[in-house]
């Protein structure tokens, strides 16, 4: 798998998202700056990282979404790439109009720093193939703006659809008001495309893909990547 | 010319932030009030001297950049 870490002015965990795919794949990702107008050729997988890209400037993700190297993101996904969004990086897909709906201000308005517990939900994208559906994971989230909103006609679809990829839930696997850090509606922390080659996450696998930081939980994300897309 | 583009929460949008101020006026003794709204407020420098092609100007800038319609509407004045 050859991937792109995308960096924008503010990303903070673009080194962490490389070094798991790195660990992942056995190659170094390429680092692609924002204003490049294009992806290096023969990239598998689209990386966007957290971080504060812009400084979080008029929304989380908005000015990212329109830097330069977007427009070549779009034509990638919508020739049918991979694509990874993680926390400021699922915001970055939202705003570039690669996954729907919002996310917004924390429910409970503080920054929340602090591992949470996901189900995963489905499986059946190159993301979760490693992982059994309902396996319940524990990693970081890191964020201020993660509470996800959608219309109920998307919410619908997405349900419909199994595109919701994690839940928010309690170490046992099952759903709490206690376990949902942000507010999110349906407890939703990750979501996947129509095609399911897009993947938007608030959590940080990337911060769990090391076992000196813990129970690798998060590895498995990249690794199940590294096997879909080994062949590509 | 100038436009001031006031960009706001769609109704039925919870805003948690505005209902922190809300609790906020409500504890420094302001009786009365039943909502708080919080949005932003954008002022734009236009060399666009025709108030119709100026709104029009920033209803595209609203539309691409400045709102996000899945949750928020903007209002365009020219002054």
């Amino acid at each position: 798998m050859r991937a792109g870490v995308i960096v924008f002015p503010g990303s903070n965990c673009d080194r962490d998202l490389a070094m798991a795919l790195h660990r992942a794949s056995g190659r170094p990702a390429d680092m692609v700056w924002h204003k490049a107008t294009a992806l290096p050729a023969g990239l598998d997988l689209v990386a966007l990282p957290g971080g504060f890209s812009f400084g979080d400037y008029l929304r989380c993700g908005a000015i990212a979404a329109r830097a330069p190297i977007m427009r070549a993101v779009v034509d990638f996904a919508a020739a049918g790439g991979h694509v990874l969004g993680i926390c400021n990086g699922f915001q970055v897909l939202i705003e570039a109009g690669l996954l729907p709906g919002a996310l917004m201000r924390n429910a409970g308005l503080t920054f929340v720093c602090r591992d949470v517990h996901l189900r995963v939900e489905t499986a059946a994208s190159a993301f979760t193939a490693g992982y059994q559906a309902g396996a319940v994971l524990r990693v970081p989230v890191a964020h201020h703006d993660g509470n996800y909103v959608a219309g109920a006609e998307t919410l619908a679809t997405l349900r419909a659809e199994d595109r919701v990829a994690f839940r928010y839930a309690a170490p046992d696997g099952t759903t709490a008001p206690g376990a949902n850090p942000n507010g999110a509606q349906d407890d939703i922390a990750g979501i996947l495309s129509t095609n399911r080659r897009i993947l938007g996450m608030m959590p940080h696998p990337e911060r769990r893909a090391d076992p000196a930081l813990g129970r690798p939980d998060g590895a498995t994300l990249f690794a199940s990547l590294a096997q879909a897309l080994v062949a590509a | 010319m100038r436009a001031r583009v006031a960009v706001t929460l769609k109704a039925g949008v919870l805003d948690p932030q505005g209902d922190a101020v809300r609790h906020a006026l409500g504890t420094l003794g302001f009786a009365g009030i039943t909502g708080v709204r919080q949005g932003k407020l954008i002022e734009i420098d236009l060399a666009e001297t025709d108030p119709a092609a100026a709104e029009a100007a920033v209803r595209a800038m609203c539309d691409t950049l400045l709102a996000n319609p899945v949750i928020e509407t903007y209002r365009v004045e020219i002054v």
